[in-house]
Protein backbone atom coordinates (compact mmCIF):
# COMPACT_ATOMS: atom_id res chain seq x y z
CA UNK A 1 0.00 0.00 0.00
CA UNK A 2 1.27 3.47 -0.62
CA UNK A 3 0.94 4.81 3.55
CA UNK A 4 3.39 7.92 3.88
CA UNK A 5 6.24 7.19 5.98
CA UNK A 6 7.93 9.69 8.69
CA UNK A 7 11.33 10.54 8.33
CA UNK A 8 11.97 7.18 11.29
CA UNK A 9 10.69 4.68 8.75
CA UNK A 10 13.99 3.10 7.83
CA UNK A 11 15.14 3.23 11.52
CA UNK A 12 11.35 1.31 12.09
CA UNK A 13 11.94 -1.40 9.96
CA UNK A 14 15.66 -2.01 10.79
CA UNK A 15 14.94 -2.34 14.66
CA UNK A 16 12.64 -5.26 13.20
CA UNK A 17 9.04 -3.05 14.51
CA UNK A 18 5.29 -4.22 13.47
CA UNK A 19 4.32 -1.61 11.40
CA UNK A 20 0.93 -1.40 10.87
CA UNK A 21 -1.04 1.50 9.01
CA UNK A 22 -2.22 4.38 10.66
CA UNK A 23 -4.40 7.28 9.40
CA UNK A 24 -2.44 7.02 6.04
CA UNK A 25 0.46 6.49 7.68
CA UNK A 26 3.02 3.74 8.04
CA UNK A 27 3.58 3.68 11.81
CA UNK A 28 5.45 1.37 14.45
CA UNK A 29 2.96 -0.59 16.30
CA UNK A 30 5.31 -2.48 18.67
CA UNK A 31 9.12 -3.74 18.79
CA UNK A 32 9.01 -6.41 20.06
CA UNK A 33 6.26 -6.10 22.86
CA UNK A 34 4.24 -3.55 23.80
CA UNK A 35 4.28 -4.33 27.54
CA UNK A 36 7.92 -3.72 27.33
CA UNK A 37 8.14 -0.57 25.77
CA UNK A 38 4.83 0.67 28.60
CA UNK A 39 7.50 -0.42 31.32
CA UNK A 40 10.21 1.27 29.77
CA UNK A 41 8.12 5.06 29.84
CA UNK A 42 6.62 4.14 33.35
CA UNK A 43 9.94 3.25 35.02
CA UNK A 44 12.96 4.84 32.81
CA UNK A 45 12.83 6.68 29.28
CA UNK A 46 11.07 5.95 26.34
CA UNK A 47 10.95 7.51 22.61
CA UNK A 48 7.90 7.77 20.23
CA UNK A 49 7.84 8.65 16.29
CA UNK A 50 4.88 11.02 16.10
CA UNK A 51 6.03 12.52 13.11
CA UNK A 52 2.43 11.97 11.61
CA UNK A 53 1.00 14.45 13.66
CA UNK A 54 0.15 17.46 11.81
CA UNK A 55 1.79 20.53 12.55
CA UNK A 56 0.63 24.38 10.91
CA UNK A 57 2.06 27.03 11.66
CA UNK A 58 -0.81 29.99 11.96
CA UNK A 59 0.92 33.58 11.46
CA UNK A 60 -0.23 36.63 9.95
CA UNK A 61 -1.67 39.97 12.02
CA UNK A 62 -4.99 37.80 12.86
CA UNK A 63 -3.56 34.38 14.21
CA UNK A 64 -4.36 34.98 17.43
CA UNK A 65 -7.91 36.37 16.13
CA UNK A 66 -8.97 33.15 14.39
CA UNK A 67 -7.31 31.07 17.06
CA UNK A 68 -9.40 32.43 19.46
CA UNK A 69 -12.69 31.90 17.58
CA UNK A 70 -11.90 28.10 16.85
CA UNK A 71 -10.81 27.26 20.43
CA UNK A 72 -12.68 26.27 23.37
CA UNK A 73 -9.26 27.37 25.68
CA UNK A 74 -7.96 30.60 25.54
CA UNK A 75 -4.78 30.41 22.85
CA UNK A 76 -4.08 34.08 24.43
CA UNK A 77 -2.76 31.96 27.51
CA UNK A 78 -0.17 30.76 24.79
CA UNK A 79 2.49 33.43 25.49
CA UNK A 80 5.96 33.36 23.72
CA UNK A 81 7.47 29.98 25.06
CA UNK A 82 3.79 28.46 26.58
CA UNK A 83 1.87 25.77 25.44
CA UNK A 84 -2.19 25.86 25.50
CA UNK A 85 -4.02 22.11 25.05
CA UNK A 86 -7.85 22.84 23.79
CA UNK A 87 -10.60 21.96 21.43
CA UNK A 88 -12.12 23.35 18.08
CA UNK A 89 -15.99 22.90 18.44
CA UNK A 90 -18.46 23.07 15.75
CA UNK A 91 -21.54 25.36 16.30
CA UNK A 92 -23.27 22.53 18.06
CA UNK A 93 -20.24 22.13 20.64
CA UNK A 94 -19.33 18.98 19.49
CA UNK A 95 -15.55 18.05 19.02
CA UNK A 96 -13.93 18.52 15.82
CA UNK A 97 -10.25 17.97 17.13
CA UNK A 98 -7.97 18.43 19.81
CA UNK A 99 -5.07 20.14 19.83
CA UNK A 100 -1.92 21.67 21.67
CA UNK A 101 -1.00 25.34 20.62
CA UNK A 102 2.48 26.60 21.24
CA UNK A 103 2.96 30.45 21.31
CA UNK A 104 5.68 32.19 19.50
CA UNK A 105 7.04 35.23 18.74
CA UNK A 106 6.22 35.13 15.57
CA UNK A 107 2.79 33.42 15.84
CA UNK A 108 1.16 29.65 16.40
CA UNK A 109 2.51 26.20 15.85
CA UNK A 110 -0.83 24.27 16.24
CA UNK A 111 -0.44 20.37 16.53
CA UNK A 112 -2.73 18.45 15.56
CA UNK A 113 -4.41 14.67 15.20
CA UNK A 114 -2.68 12.91 11.84
CA UNK A 115 -6.65 11.61 11.29
CA UNK A 116 -8.17 14.63 11.22
CA UNK A 117 -5.14 17.05 8.88
CA UNK A 118 -8.03 17.61 6.26
CA UNK A 119 -10.98 18.76 7.79
CA UNK A 120 -8.98 20.82 10.77
CA UNK A 121 -7.51 22.80 7.67
CA UNK A 122 -10.36 23.15 5.33
CA UNK A 123 -12.09 24.60 8.99
CA UNK A 124 -9.49 26.74 9.95
CA UNK A 125 -9.16 28.22 6.40
CA UNK A 126 -13.09 28.06 5.88
CA UNK A 127 -13.04 31.19 9.22
CA UNK A 128 -10.24 32.46 7.66
CA UNK A 129 -11.13 33.54 4.66
CA UNK A 130 -11.96 37.53 5.85
CA UNK A 131 -8.86 37.37 7.56
CA UNK A 132 -4.71 38.19 7.67
CA UNK A 133 -3.80 35.23 8.70
CA UNK A 134 -1.79 31.85 7.24
CA UNK A 135 -1.59 27.85 7.65
CA UNK A 136 1.33 26.40 6.73
CA UNK A 137 1.58 23.00 6.62
CA UNK A 138 5.20 21.65 8.02
CA UNK A 139 5.70 18.55 6.61
CA UNK A 140 8.98 19.14 6.83
CA UNK A 141 9.11 18.79 10.54
CA UNK A 142 9.52 15.27 12.76
CA UNK A 143 8.57 14.92 16.04
CA UNK A 144 9.94 12.75 18.59
CA UNK A 145 8.11 12.32 22.22
CA UNK A 146 10.99 11.55 24.59
CA UNK A 147 8.75 10.33 27.94
CA UNK A 148 9.55 9.18 31.31
CA UNK A 149 11.31 9.68 34.58
CA UNK A 150 14.55 9.31 33.34
CA UNK A 151 13.65 11.01 29.92
CA UNK A 152 14.98 15.13 30.33
CA UNK A 153 17.97 13.86 31.54
CA UNK A 154 18.48 11.31 28.65
CA UNK A 155 17.72 13.92 26.64
CA UNK A 156 19.98 16.63 28.02
CA UNK A 157 23.03 13.82 27.97
CA UNK A 158 22.84 13.20 23.93
CA UNK A 159 21.72 17.24 23.05
CA UNK A 160 22.97 19.34 25.67
CA UNK A 161 19.41 21.00 25.84
CA UNK A 162 18.57 21.79 29.38
CA UNK A 163 15.31 21.71 30.04
CA UNK A 164 15.47 21.89 33.64
CA UNK A 165 14.32 25.31 34.11
CA UNK A 166 11.22 24.05 31.53
CA UNK A 167 7.68 24.37 33.70
CA UNK A 168 4.87 21.64 32.50
CA UNK A 169 3.14 22.97 29.10
CA UNK A 170 7.14 25.34 28.49
CA UNK A 171 8.88 25.02 25.46
CA UNK A 172 12.24 26.44 24.50
CA UNK A 173 13.57 27.07 20.79
CA UNK A 174 17.16 26.27 19.83
CA UNK A 175 18.14 26.82 16.43
CA UNK A 176 15.35 25.17 14.43
CA UNK A 177 14.10 22.58 17.34
CA UNK A 178 11.41 23.25 19.36
CA UNK A 179 11.31 21.59 22.32
CA UNK A 180 8.00 21.50 24.95
CA UNK A 181 7.63 19.67 28.17
CA UNK A 182 4.68 18.30 26.90
CA UNK A 183 3.14 14.38 26.14
CA UNK A 184 0.64 11.74 25.95
CA UNK A 185 1.73 9.34 28.29
CA UNK A 186 1.33 11.08 31.96
CA UNK A 187 4.67 11.43 32.69
CA UNK A 188 7.41 13.30 32.69
CA UNK A 189 9.45 14.30 29.41
CA UNK A 190 9.46 16.25 26.19
CA UNK A 191 8.34 16.52 22.57
CA UNK A 192 10.79 17.67 20.40
CA UNK A 193 9.87 19.09 16.81
CA UNK A 194 12.94 19.34 14.73
CA UNK A 195 13.81 19.07 11.06
CA UNK A 196 13.04 16.21 9.38
CA UNK A 197 16.55 15.22 8.23
CA UNK A 198 18.05 15.88 11.75
CA UNK A 199 15.52 12.91 13.01
CA UNK A 200 17.39 9.59 12.59
CA UNK A 201 20.33 11.25 14.56
CA UNK A 202 18.84 11.98 17.39
CA UNK A 203 16.63 9.28 17.22
CA UNK A 204 20.06 7.15 17.38
CA UNK A 205 21.57 8.75 19.64
CA UNK A 206 18.96 8.32 22.27
CA UNK A 207 18.34 4.74 21.22
CA UNK A 208 22.26 4.34 22.14
CA UNK A 209 21.88 6.50 25.17
CA UNK A 210 19.28 3.87 26.69
CA UNK A 211 15.82 5.41 25.48
CA UNK A 212 13.59 2.12 24.28
CA UNK A 213 12.12 2.89 20.91
CA UNK A 214 8.01 2.56 22.07
CA UNK A 215 5.45 2.10 19.75
CA UNK A 216 1.91 3.14 19.14
CA UNK A 217 0.59 0.08 21.05
CA UNK A 218 2.36 1.24 24.10
CA UNK A 219 1.17 4.60 23.66
CA UNK A 220 -2.20 3.71 23.54
CA UNK A 221 -1.76 1.97 26.80
CA UNK A 222 0.49 5.09 28.21
CA UNK A 223 -2.33 7.63 27.44
CA UNK A 224 -5.06 5.74 28.77
CA UNK A 225 -3.44 4.94 32.07
CA UNK A 226 -3.50 8.67 32.46
CA UNK A 227 -6.65 9.31 31.45
CA UNK A 228 -6.33 11.29 28.29
CA UNK A 229 -9.15 10.92 25.34
CA UNK A 230 -7.98 9.43 21.85
CA UNK A 231 -9.78 11.36 19.19
CA UNK A 232 -12.27 9.74 17.20
CA UNK A 233 -12.59 7.15 20.12
CA UNK A 234 -13.23 9.07 23.12
CA UNK A 235 -14.91 12.04 21.62
CA UNK A 236 -15.69 13.29 18.06
CA UNK A 237 -18.46 15.58 16.46
CA UNK A 238 -21.55 13.86 18.41
CA UNK A 239 -20.44 14.84 22.13
CA UNK A 240 -18.84 18.12 23.46
CA UNK A 241 -15.96 19.28 26.10
CA UNK A 242 -18.28 18.71 28.91
CA UNK A 243 -19.62 15.39 27.96
CA UNK A 244 -15.71 14.02 27.63
CA UNK A 245 -14.47 15.17 30.82
CA UNK A 246 -12.95 18.14 29.55
CA UNK A 247 -14.84 20.89 31.30
CA UNK A 248 -11.34 21.81 32.57
CA UNK A 249 -10.04 23.07 28.54
CA UNK A 250 -13.29 25.37 28.16
CA UNK A 251 -12.05 28.90 28.65
CA UNK A 252 -15.82 31.23 30.04
CA UNK A 253 -13.71 33.87 30.66
CA UNK A 254 -13.06 36.59 29.28
CA UNK A 255 -16.95 36.35 28.71
CA UNK A 256 -17.23 38.52 25.62
CA UNK A 257 -15.01 36.30 23.28
CA UNK A 258 -17.45 34.68 21.39
CA UNK A 259 -16.24 30.98 20.28
CA UNK A 260 -17.30 28.62 17.97
CA UNK A 261 -19.42 26.29 20.07
CA UNK A 262 -19.81 28.72 22.96
CA UNK A 263 -23.72 29.30 22.79
CA UNK A 264 -24.67 25.64 22.54
CA UNK A 265 -22.14 24.99 25.45
CA UNK A 266 -23.18 27.23 27.70
CA UNK A 267 -26.79 25.68 27.16
CA UNK A 268 -25.37 22.12 28.03
CA UNK A 269 -23.45 23.76 31.04
CA UNK A 270 -27.00 25.62 32.29
CA UNK A 271 -29.07 22.36 31.66
CA UNK A 272 -26.29 19.60 33.10
CA UNK A 273 -24.73 16.95 30.00
CA UNK A 274 -27.05 13.90 30.08
CA UNK A 275 -23.84 12.05 29.56
CA UNK A 276 -20.33 12.21 30.88
CA UNK A 277 -16.68 10.37 30.62
CA UNK A 278 -15.59 8.66 33.58
CA UNK A 279 -13.28 5.53 34.23
CA UNK A 280 -14.01 2.59 34.68
CA UNK A 281 -11.61 -0.28 36.32
CA UNK A 282 -12.33 -4.07 36.19
CA UNK A 283 -12.85 -6.60 39.35
CA UNK A 284 -12.38 -9.75 37.15
CA UNK A 285 -10.15 -11.49 34.76
CA UNK A 286 -10.70 -9.99 31.02
CA UNK A 287 -10.16 -6.73 28.81
CA UNK A 288 -12.58 -4.12 27.92
CA UNK A 289 -12.78 -2.75 24.81
CA UNK A 290 -14.26 -0.10 22.78
CA UNK A 291 -18.14 -0.54 22.03
CA UNK A 292 -18.58 -2.89 25.17
CA UNK A 293 -21.78 -2.28 27.15
CA UNK A 294 -22.22 -0.67 30.76
CA UNK A 295 -24.41 -1.05 33.59
CA UNK A 296 -24.55 1.66 36.04
CA UNK A 297 -26.73 2.97 39.20
CA UNK A 298 -27.58 5.46 36.50
CA UNK A 299 -28.88 3.29 33.36
CA UNK A 300 -26.62 2.14 30.66
CA UNK A 301 -23.27 3.36 28.70
CA UNK A 302 -20.92 2.43 27.00
CA UNK A 303 -16.57 2.09 27.36
CA UNK A 304 -15.26 4.63 24.47
CA UNK A 305 -11.30 3.08 25.06
CA UNK A 306 -10.46 -0.32 26.78
CA UNK A 307 -6.81 -2.20 27.68
CA UNK A 308 -5.19 -4.15 29.77
CA UNK A 309 -3.60 -1.75 31.95
CA UNK A 310 0.64 -2.87 32.24
CA UNK A 311 1.26 -0.78 35.15
CA UNK A 312 -2.01 -2.15 36.93
CA UNK A 313 -2.21 -5.34 35.96
CA UNK A 314 -5.92 -5.48 35.39
CA UNK A 315 -8.52 -3.45 33.24
CA UNK A 316 -9.41 -0.35 32.61
CA UNK A 317 -11.30 1.80 30.37
CA UNK A 318 -13.06 5.06 29.71
CA UNK A 319 -17.08 5.05 29.58
CA UNK A 320 -19.47 7.53 28.54
CA UNK A 321 -22.22 6.97 31.56
CA UNK A 322 -25.19 8.86 32.45
CA UNK A 323 -24.32 11.80 34.93
CA UNK A 324 -24.52 10.63 38.37
CA UNK A 325 -23.21 6.71 37.60
CA UNK A 326 -21.15 6.18 40.38
CA UNK A 327 -19.77 3.33 42.60
CA UNK A 328 -20.42 0.17 41.49
CA UNK A 329 -21.19 -1.33 37.90
CA UNK A 330 -20.93 -3.88 35.44
CA UNK A 331 -19.22 -4.56 31.94
CA UNK A 332 -20.58 -6.79 29.32
CA UNK A 333 -17.87 -9.04 28.21
CA UNK A 334 -18.76 -11.71 25.71
CA UNK A 335 -21.30 -13.52 27.41
CA UNK A 336 -20.77 -12.14 30.90
CA UNK A 337 -21.75 -8.85 33.28
CA UNK A 338 -18.25 -8.73 35.41
CA UNK A 339 -17.89 -6.87 38.19
CA UNK A 340 -16.26 -3.26 37.88
CA UNK A 341 -16.09 0.35 39.23
CA UNK A 342 -16.34 3.80 38.11
CA UNK A 343 -13.65 6.30 39.25
CA UNK A 344 -12.18 9.55 38.16
CA UNK A 345 -9.65 8.86 35.56
CA UNK A 346 -6.24 9.43 35.15
CA UNK A 347 -5.49 6.14 36.43
CA UNK A 348 -1.83 6.26 36.83
CA UNK A 349 0.56 8.89 37.34
CA UNK A 350 4.11 9.43 37.27
CA UNK A 351 4.16 5.39 37.99
CA UNK A 352 1.79 5.15 40.32
CA UNK A 353 -1.89 4.48 40.72
CA UNK A 354 -4.34 7.59 41.43
CA UNK A 355 -7.66 6.88 41.55
CA UNK A 356 -8.72 6.27 45.74
CA UNK A 357 -11.56 3.70 45.62
CA UNK A 358 -11.08 -0.17 45.67
CA UNK A 359 -11.68 -2.33 42.99
CA UNK A 360 -15.08 -4.52 43.35
CA UNK A 361 -12.97 -7.66 43.88
CA UNK A 362 -9.56 -8.33 43.27
CA UNK A 363 -8.64 -10.29 40.94
CA UNK A 364 -4.76 -12.84 41.66
CA UNK A 365 -2.43 -10.34 40.53
CA UNK A 366 -0.38 -10.82 37.72
CA UNK A 367 2.01 -8.96 35.71
CA UNK B 1 9.50 -16.03 9.13
CA UNK B 2 7.38 -17.55 12.24
CA UNK B 3 8.06 -21.14 13.49
CA UNK B 4 5.80 -23.75 11.83
CA UNK B 5 7.03 -27.06 13.16
CA UNK B 6 6.69 -30.00 10.94
CA UNK B 7 5.42 -32.49 13.14
CA UNK B 8 2.24 -30.55 14.32
CA UNK B 9 -1.12 -29.89 12.44
CA UNK B 10 -2.40 -26.93 12.02
CA UNK B 11 -6.37 -24.98 12.21
CA UNK B 12 -7.06 -22.25 9.33
CA UNK B 13 -7.69 -20.67 12.58
CA UNK B 14 -4.03 -20.70 13.97
CA UNK B 15 -4.30 -23.47 16.57
CA UNK B 16 -1.62 -26.18 16.68
CA UNK B 17 -2.64 -30.09 17.59
CA UNK B 18 0.11 -32.23 18.96
CA UNK B 19 -1.21 -36.11 19.01
CA UNK B 20 0.96 -38.00 21.54
CA UNK B 21 -0.04 -41.34 23.82
CA UNK B 22 -3.41 -40.87 22.45
CA UNK B 23 -4.08 -37.22 23.25
CA UNK B 24 -4.15 -34.01 21.28
CA UNK B 25 -2.45 -31.02 22.44
CA UNK B 26 -3.68 -27.61 21.40
CA UNK B 27 -2.23 -24.26 21.19
CA UNK B 28 -1.91 -21.33 19.29
CA UNK B 29 0.86 -21.12 16.76
CA UNK B 30 4.13 -18.27 16.21
CA UNK B 31 2.46 -16.59 13.76
CA UNK B 32 -1.04 -16.22 16.00
CA UNK B 33 1.28 -15.14 19.16
CA UNK B 34 3.17 -12.67 17.00
CA UNK B 35 -0.38 -11.30 15.33
CA UNK B 36 -1.77 -10.97 19.08
CA UNK B 37 1.02 -9.50 20.85
CA UNK B 38 1.59 -9.04 24.78
CA UNK B 39 -1.20 -12.25 26.02
CA UNK B 40 -2.88 -10.90 28.99
CA UNK B 41 -5.45 -13.35 30.07
CA UNK B 42 -6.57 -16.91 28.92
CA UNK B 43 -9.25 -18.75 29.51
CA UNK B 44 -9.51 -22.15 29.37
CA UNK B 45 -12.66 -24.96 29.12
CA UNK B 46 -13.60 -26.82 31.90
CA UNK B 47 -11.84 -29.83 32.84
CA UNK B 48 -13.85 -32.84 31.16
CA UNK B 49 -15.95 -30.43 29.26
CA UNK B 50 -17.43 -32.26 26.02
CA UNK B 51 -16.31 -30.50 22.55
CA UNK B 52 -17.20 -31.26 19.13
CA UNK B 53 -14.32 -29.78 16.35
CA UNK B 54 -14.86 -25.87 15.95
CA UNK B 55 -16.72 -25.24 18.67
CA UNK B 56 -15.53 -22.08 20.57
CA UNK B 57 -13.55 -23.50 23.43
CA UNK B 58 -11.57 -20.78 25.02
CA UNK B 59 -10.60 -17.31 24.62
CA UNK B 60 -7.13 -15.51 24.40
CA UNK B 61 -6.93 -11.50 25.24
CA UNK B 62 -3.95 -9.55 24.36
CA UNK B 63 -3.42 -5.79 24.94
CA UNK B 64 -4.68 -5.47 21.78
CA UNK B 65 -7.81 -8.12 20.91
CA UNK B 66 -10.02 -10.60 22.38
CA UNK B 67 -9.79 -13.89 19.80
CA UNK B 68 -11.82 -17.49 20.18
CA UNK B 69 -9.96 -20.33 20.28
CA UNK B 70 -11.39 -23.71 18.09
CA UNK B 71 -11.50 -27.31 19.18
CA UNK B 72 -9.34 -28.68 16.13
CA UNK B 73 -10.80 -32.18 16.80
CA UNK B 74 -13.93 -33.32 18.72
CA UNK B 75 -12.88 -35.01 22.20
CA UNK B 76 -13.05 -34.39 26.36
CA UNK B 77 -11.18 -31.67 27.48
CA UNK B 78 -8.24 -34.07 30.35
CA UNK B 79 -5.97 -31.48 30.98
CA UNK B 80 -5.50 -27.65 31.21
CA UNK B 81 -2.73 -25.76 31.25
CA UNK B 82 -2.89 -24.02 34.62
CA UNK B 83 0.16 -22.34 34.59
CA UNK B 84 -1.30 -19.57 31.99
CA UNK B 85 -2.68 -18.19 34.86
CA UNK B 86 -0.34 -16.56 36.43
CA UNK B 87 1.81 -16.52 33.48
CA UNK B 88 -0.08 -16.06 30.39
CA UNK B 89 2.84 -14.58 28.74
CA UNK B 90 4.42 -18.10 28.14
CA UNK B 91 2.12 -18.06 25.12
CA UNK B 92 4.27 -15.42 23.63
CA UNK B 93 7.37 -16.99 24.63
CA UNK B 94 7.07 -20.97 23.61
CA UNK B 95 3.68 -21.08 21.91
CA UNK B 96 4.48 -24.90 21.00
CA UNK B 97 5.83 -25.55 24.32
CA UNK B 98 4.72 -23.97 27.83
CA UNK B 99 2.13 -21.99 25.97
CA UNK B 100 -0.10 -24.68 25.59
CA UNK B 101 -4.08 -24.72 26.38
CA UNK B 102 -5.56 -27.84 26.75
CA UNK B 103 -5.23 -31.47 25.90
CA UNK B 104 -8.03 -33.23 24.45
CA UNK B 105 -9.14 -37.20 24.37
CA UNK B 106 -10.09 -37.15 20.83
CA UNK B 107 -13.10 -39.22 19.64
CA UNK B 108 -11.16 -39.87 16.39
CA UNK B 109 -8.26 -38.99 16.28
CA UNK B 110 -8.42 -38.99 12.25
CA UNK B 111 -9.55 -36.61 12.31
CA UNK B 112 -6.39 -34.84 12.68
CA UNK B 113 -6.36 -35.30 8.81
CA UNK B 114 -8.64 -32.74 8.42
CA UNK B 115 -5.83 -29.84 9.71
CA UNK B 116 -3.09 -28.93 7.78
CA UNK B 117 0.06 -29.94 7.48
CA UNK B 118 2.99 -27.43 8.45
CA UNK B 119 3.84 -26.41 4.67
CA UNK B 120 0.08 -25.63 3.95
CA UNK B 121 0.18 -23.58 7.08
CA UNK B 122 2.75 -21.36 5.98
CA UNK B 123 1.07 -20.75 2.47
CA UNK B 124 -2.45 -20.40 4.66
CA UNK B 125 -0.12 -17.57 6.64
CA UNK B 126 1.25 -15.86 4.23
CA UNK B 127 -1.81 -15.27 2.34
CA UNK B 128 -3.14 -14.25 5.46
CA UNK B 129 -0.52 -12.07 6.26
CA UNK B 130 -0.41 -10.41 3.13
CA UNK B 131 -4.07 -9.55 3.48
CA UNK B 132 -3.25 -7.67 6.83
CA UNK B 133 -1.11 -4.99 5.56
Amino acid sequence: MSERKTPLYDEHVAADARMAPFAGWAMPLHYGSQIAEHHAVRRAAGMFDVSHMTVIDVVGVDALRLLRLTMANDPAKAVPGKAVYGVLLNAGGGIIDDLIVYGRDAGYRAVVNASTRDKVLNWLRGHASAMDVEMRERTDIAMVAVQGPEARARFAAVTRIDTDGLGPFSFLERDAWMVARTGYTGEDGVEVLLPAAEAVALWRRLKTSGVAPAGLAARDTLRLEAGLNLYGQDMDEQVTPLESNLGWTVAWTPEERDFIGRTALARQRAEKPARVLKGVVLGAKGVMRHGYGVATNAGGGVVTSGVFSPTLGYSIGLARLPRGAAGDCTVKIRAASVPARIVRPPFVRDGKRTFRSERPRAGPARR
Amino acid sequence: MSDTPAELRYAASHEWARLQDGVVTVGISDFAQDALGDVVYVELPELDQEVVAGAEIAVVESVKAASDIYAPVSGTVVAINDALEDAPERVNQAPYGDGWFFKLEPLDPGELDNLMAADAYRDHCETDGARES
